[in-house]
């Protein structure tokens, strides 16, 4: 049915598909007749005479140059004629376009124009739509005009606001703030999705390449790699176990001599390959060269020289390890033992992607969480812990030290991942797992003292075990921090529909004097207070916290530490994720995902620690300062070199009561600021009101004074302008359609001039007519006083 | 010998008449008038105090008629003079700035269903219980002349609603259906039904003087086309809507007052969902009424209250009640927007103001700038807590605040247990609904 599009056009018709389709019926029609035409002359001759005559006719015509079109007299051409109808010779069945047709061809005079279109008409297959029924013919299609008033509505008066700026609508400017355009221009850069779709083309790409067998097939593969990989581990993982000295001496053996065997087959087959393994071997030598590795300074070394005088053995042990060293050291060596085990290593670091003992790039470009960096100075642990032992010195006494002191833990911990990080990058050969602790003790590593290496590892292990342990119990802490975090989002979101409007306040109270306003107010500033105070009487709750042993809070602070969970996640097992890239680019993507996994692990890293610091730094700025009134020189000897005594200082530190627990003490997520002031609070806008959209609007709006003593009075007259205004003992008649029509002169009223409905009306209409009418008001109004008066 | 003296030119401080308030010279650098915020700032919160102490909206009561009182019209010349109708059969005639009654007519036996003043305000309609629509002069009967209707028409079947074209010859009734009647002629000239269903209400829409509205009694609203004969579509809605009213500026929006305490503002043009819905009301909704400027009506409720609504707001701004007003059942808004007229079951007739705290009466120049001046800061300042409070505070009689906070109760309630279910059932198996769509049934073309 036809009504209004609510769309802007002023008028739609839709009779339009029922003309067409009576112009198609007249065609049809039309050439159907000329058929006939055609047909009847064409088809009906009935002798030889007859048909030589109208060749002779048509020859003629033909010479004339004018063609003419002679209607033959139809006669019947069938044999068998009933008496009582016409009947011609396929009377029964249905005549088929074609047939007729088919005599077109041949009829010369025919104009091509009247072929072409019978022979669309014949192409077409679909048949022609159902008139209308009876009912829907009979609506009347009555096409009712209403203007809409253009988007400065006529109505809307003078809105103020830079509220709804037309080009906020356009996706383009979907980035408003810095961070979001920090992040488009990433997601930009990376071909990552900005909008709805959420494939990459990459990935888009992968889907289209990737048919499902493939992926069938590649996930089976992977799937089997997996199987492997940590058959390998548990493989290498026992071996690395076994603490017979003789196994492992046979085993390195035996590695050797295969490696040798490879090598030289490698010399023969891939001598670009070999040359790349000397080159390793190269680098090993240098390596070698430049540590004072296998050169017996360490201190098991020193251990051994002083029993070397007595013992065979570890003279020999001393003897094989200079060997070992100048192995190394020379040139085009044949590969060492160290060699041999990193040859090992490889082995079941090709099991393990060895990616993971890569060094985590710190200025990653892709990663932003990355570009921060911690300080940069890393000073040697002794001379740190030595000022350490400087500060504890100092600052025994003072809490806040102690903080720092914490502080400073957190930052060293921090370093000291950033340096072992750097180790694992240097000894990238050492298989042995090196953890932090012994990194000093590097040198010991030799296979002749497996057993002491032996139990290292298994102390390692253990150790490692434990860090997984607490690494754990840290991610299970992290979960829960999590989650209370996802809930303290969700539970406030419930969004109250009637916040945003003008909800009336009704109660039973009467409010009639200026008093009874006074006392409303009261109310709710009482209110407010004790909205404020709630949270103070929480305090009964926090004292537990503060009674608990301060290490304990310390352990937890710990526990939320990152660094242990980046431990954890350094050793992350890989994922099997689901194959969504090209199978070429196989071990690169594994490559990527699982940087993309360190990537993410490491990107809470300086949020989270930065958040922990920025808490601790409130804390510290809400904490009271310990105010120091000693004055040099009363009651004491004062002068130059002089300091007052510690007695006096001490009587002269007016420590300041604490204040009260801060909210977020046992929220380790949460800074809830304590700078709220509940009495100015009271007076202040809690949430940001509907219609503005960040907080500087609003209070820009605010600021702005619409007052006579600060703006001059036309433009005090301009901001207080009402946005209706109407005339008093006026009728104000509804909108008619003449006031509707767009106007040449609509930019007055964008520029926002109160409209005055009555004036507006009359000029709608004729000038004089109004102003006549309204001059009647007038004095209509005026004989109603009369008679008021009267 | 020259002597210096300071001269100055007279027409900088002196006034050319004396009816000219003095020069004073002005200087308007900020740092000689620091603290423009917290001073308006209280400026606002003192125009908002006093904008409620002087909010006193009730204006007069017109008591005369024997009977609740069951529809009143707007005459469309005059602003002083109102018709109403009462549930005995007699029709009064007001004069509001005398707050009298001008003229009383027996017009009907039974109830005064509809009332309705001619375009040009010479003559008046009613419909009664009687099945008659009749139509009255404005003026008085000639002296020793009985008060006799100018014409009669009997009709089959009871109507409960009429309403006069805007500028032509014809007005049209509903009862059974709605029925279109040519002033000359005593048949109706079109008649529209939609199933078997009696009508409650029928509205003219002001601009597009073609088009009509109706509220049937089988919960739907129906558009019709004066010059189609047949209807154009319907929308149902969960309960039955009483009256409706077309907003008078917007020609495609209307409201509709329902039975379930809510208003209804549609657009024609899409009847899906309602464009907005208005609550607040504690009872079924009886009457709505535009103001001529479109910005807002009023409604009147079953329970004992007016109140009014922006006409985008979900709820009201301003809520009127009287100790002595029983249930209102029928309200106008005055066609200069400056007052609201209500009838109501205890036989009187109430003329409110409709901003409450507004002077009557001519305002001075400067008077009426402080008043837009205050407006602006309430405006401006209206998100602040103090000033909100303040502003907001109304009073509302026991009853009908105990019945606010048990429906409250109630909804709450409901959307707790919605919530519950969708937390415990498949994902996409309890859908949202919101507010909106939750009142139509369907929309039927």
């Amino acid at each position: 049915s036809l009504f209004f599009s609510p769309s802007r056009s002023k008028s739609s018709v839709e009779a339009a598909p029922a003309v067409m389709a009576a112009e198609d019926n007249d065609e049809e029609l039309s050439s159907l007749e000329d058929e006939n035409v055609i047909s009847a002359s064409e088809d009906e001759e009935g002798s030889e005479d007859e048909r030589k005559h109208t060749k002779l006719l048509e020859a003629i015509s033909s010479l004339g140059g004018r063609r003419r079109m002679k209607q033959t007299e139809r006669s019947e051409a069938s044999l068998q004629v009933s008496e009582f109808s016409v009947a011609a010779d396929g009377a029964g069945e249905k005549v088929e376009l074609s047939d007729l047709l088919g005599t077109m061809e041949k009829t010369p005079g025919a104009p091509n124009k009247t072929k072409k279109q019978l022979k669309n008409l014949q192409n077409r297959k679909d048949t022609l739509e159902l008139p209308l029924s009876k009912q829907e013919t009979e609506k009347v299609f009555i096409i009712i005009i209403i203007y809409v008033p253009t988007k400065p509505n006529n109505l809307s008066f003078q809105v103020i606001l830079p509220l709804f700026r037309e080009d906020e609508k356009r996706g383009e400017k979907l980035a408003r703030t810095p961070l979001e355009q920090e992040i488009f221009s990433l997601l930009h850069s990376n071909s990552q999705p900005i909008h709805d779709p959420v494939l990459t083309p990459v990935e888009e790409a992968s889907i289209k390449a990737m048919s499902l067998e493939e992926a069938k097939i590649r996930r089976a593969e992977l799937q089997k790699a997996r199987a492997l990989q940590s058959y390998y581990e548990a493989k290498a993982r026992r071996e690395s176990k076994i603490k017979s000295k003789l196994y492992h001496r046979v085993q390195k053996k035996a590695k050797r001599r295969d490696f040798l065997k490879q090598f030289e087959e490698m010399v023969k087959t891939d001598p670009d390959a070999a040359l790349e393994e000397l080159k390793r071997m190269e680098l090993s030598r240098m390596q070698e060269r430049m540590t004072l590795k296998h050169q017996n300074s360490g201190k098991w070394a020193k251990a051994k020289a002083i029993m070397a005088k007595y013992d065979h053995s570890a003279r020999k042990a001393m003897q094989e390890q200079l060997e070992i060293n100048k192995d190394l050291t020379q040139k085009l060596a044949v590969p060492s033992e160290d060699e041999d085990e990193e040859k090992n290593g490889d082995e079941e670091a090709g099991a393990l992607p060895d990616f993971v003992n890569d060094p985590e790039p710190i200025l990653d470009p892709v990663n932003p969480w990355m570009r921060g960096k911690l300080s940069k100075e890393e000073p040697e642990p002794e001379v740190e812990a030595s000022t350490e032992a400087r500060d504890e010195d100092l600052e025994v006494q003072q809490q806040q030290e102690e903080e720092e002191e914490e502080e400073n833990e957190e930052e060293k911990l921090l370093r000291e991942f950033e340096r072992k990080r750097k180790l694992r990058e240097d000894e990238d050969d050492d298989l042995v797992p090196v953890s932090a602790e012994d990194g000093s003790k590097i040198t010991d590593n030799n296979d002749e003292d497996k057993d002491d290496k032996v139990d290292e590892d298994d102390k390692d292990e253990e150790e490692e075990e434990e860090e997984e342990e607490e690494a754990e119990e840290v991610v299970s802490e992290f979960n829960s921090l999590f989650n209370r975090l996802m809930k303290s989002n969700t539970t406030p979101a419930v969004p109250d529909q009637n916040e945003g409007e003008e909800l009336l306040d009704e109660g039973l109270v009467r409010v009639q004097t200026m008093e009874d306003l006074e006392a409303l107010r009261k109310d709710r500033t009482n209110e407010a207070n004790q909205e404020a105070s709630v949270p103070a009487t929480d305090t009964p709750t926090a004292p537990e916290s503060a009674s608990e042993p301060p290490n304990k809070k310390k352990r937890r602070r710990k526990e939320i530490d990152l660094k242990k969970v980046l431990t954890k996640q350094a050793t992350v097992v890989k994922v099997p994720l689901a194959p969504t890239v090209l199978e070429e680019e196989e071990e690169e993507e594994v490559h990527t995902e699982q940087a993309a996994i360190i990537k993410e692990a490491f990107a809470g890293d300086d949020v989270i620690s930065d958040f922990l610091k920025d808490k601790r730094k409130q804390e510290e700025a809400g904490r009271p300062k310990v105010v120091d009134l000693t004055l040099p020189g009363w009651g004491e000897w004062g002068g130059l070199g002089l300091k007052p005594s510690k007695n006096k200082r001490r009587k002269f530190r007016k420590k300041v009561a604490p204040p009260p627990p801060r909210q977020d003490k046992k929220l380790p997520a949460v800074i809830i600021s304590e700078k709220r002031d509940a009495s100015v609070a009271a007076h202040q806008v809690s949430q940001l009101p509907f219609p503005f959209q960040n907080p500087t609007q609003f209070e820009s709006c605010v600021r702005t004074p619409i007052g006579q003593t600060w703006n001059t009075q036309t433009t005090v007259r301009k901001l207080t302008a009402p946005r209706v205004v109407t005339k008093m003992g006026a009728i104000i008649e509804p909108m008619s359609r003449e006031d509707l029509v767009p106007k040449q002169k609509s930019n007055e009223a964008k520029r926002g001039a109160a409209i005055l409905l009555e004036e507006k009306r009359e000029r709608g209409k004729k000038k004089g007519s109004g102003g006549k009418r309204a001059l009647q008001q007038k004095k209509k109004k005026m004989q109603k006083q009369k008679k008021t008066k009267e | 010998m020259k002597v210096k003296v300071l001269c100055r030119n007279p027409d900088d401080y002196v006034r050319e008449t004396t009816r000219d308030i003095q020069r004073v010279p002005r200087n308007y650098d900020p740092t000689l008038h620091p603290f423009e915020v917290p001073r308006e700032y209280t400026r606002a919160l003192n125009a908002t105090k006093l904008e409620r102490v002087f909010a006193k909206p009730f204006v007069a009561s017109l008591d005369g008629h024997r009977d609740g009182v069951n529809c009143i019209a707007k005459h469309s010349k005059s602003l002083s003079t109102v018709l109403s109708g009462a549930c005995d059969g007699e029709v009064k005639l007001w004069n509001l700035s005398k707050r009298e009654c001008l003229r009383s007519v027996q017009a009907h036996e039974g109830f005064v269903r509809g009332i309705c003043s001619r375009f040009c305000g010479s003559s008046f309609f009613t419909v009664g219980d009687d099945k008659t629509i009749k139509q009255w002069k404005m003026g008085p009967p000639g002296y020793g002349l009985k008060e006799e209707p100018l014409n009669t028409i009997l009709g089959k079947a009871v109507f409960t609603g009429i309403d006069h074209h805007q500028s032509e010859g014809t007005f049209a009734t509903c009862g059974q259906t709605v029925d279109i009647w040519d002033e000359l002629r005593s048949s109706p000239i079109r008649s529209f039904s939609w199933g078997v269903d009696s009508f409650s209400c029928v509205r003219y829409n002001p601009v597009e003087t073609e088009l009509l509205a109706s509220c049937a009694s089988d919960r739907s609203i129906i558009l019709y086309d004066m010059r189609e004969s047949t209807p154009l579509k319907k929308v149902i809605m969960k309960l039955k809507s009483n009256t409706l009213c077309w907003n008078p500026m917007e020609a495609y929006y209307f409201t509709c007052s329902s039975e379930d305490y809510n208003l209804y503002t549609y657009d024609m043009r899409c009847l899906d969902s309602p464009v907005r819905v208005h609550m607040d009301h504690v009872s079924a909704v009886l009457d709505v009424d535009y103001s001529p400027t479109g910005k807002e009506f009023v409604s009147a409720s079953f329970d004992k209250t007016i109140r009014i609504f922006p006409k985008d707001g979900g709820h009201s701004r301003e809520v009127y009640h009287t100790k002595r007003m029983q249930h209102v059942i029928c309200v106008k808004w005055s066609a200069d927007n400056k007052y609201i007229l209500s009838g109501s079951d205890e036989m009187n007739i109430r003329l409110w103001k409709a901003n409450a705290s507004e002077k009557l009466g001519v305002l001075t120049a400067r008077e009426k700038a402080a008043l837009h001046y205050n407006q602006k800061l309430r405006d401006k300042f209206q998100h602040h807590p103090q000033v909100r409070r303040i502003a907001r505070h109304r009073h509302l009689p026991r009853g009908i605040f105990r019945q606010k906070r048990e429906l409250k109760e109630i909804k709450e309630a409901q959307t707790r247990k919605e919530q519950n279910v969708r937390k415990h059932s498949k994902p996409g198996s309890v859908p949202l609904v919101t507010e909106r769509e939750k009142h139509v049934v369907t929309v039927v073309e």
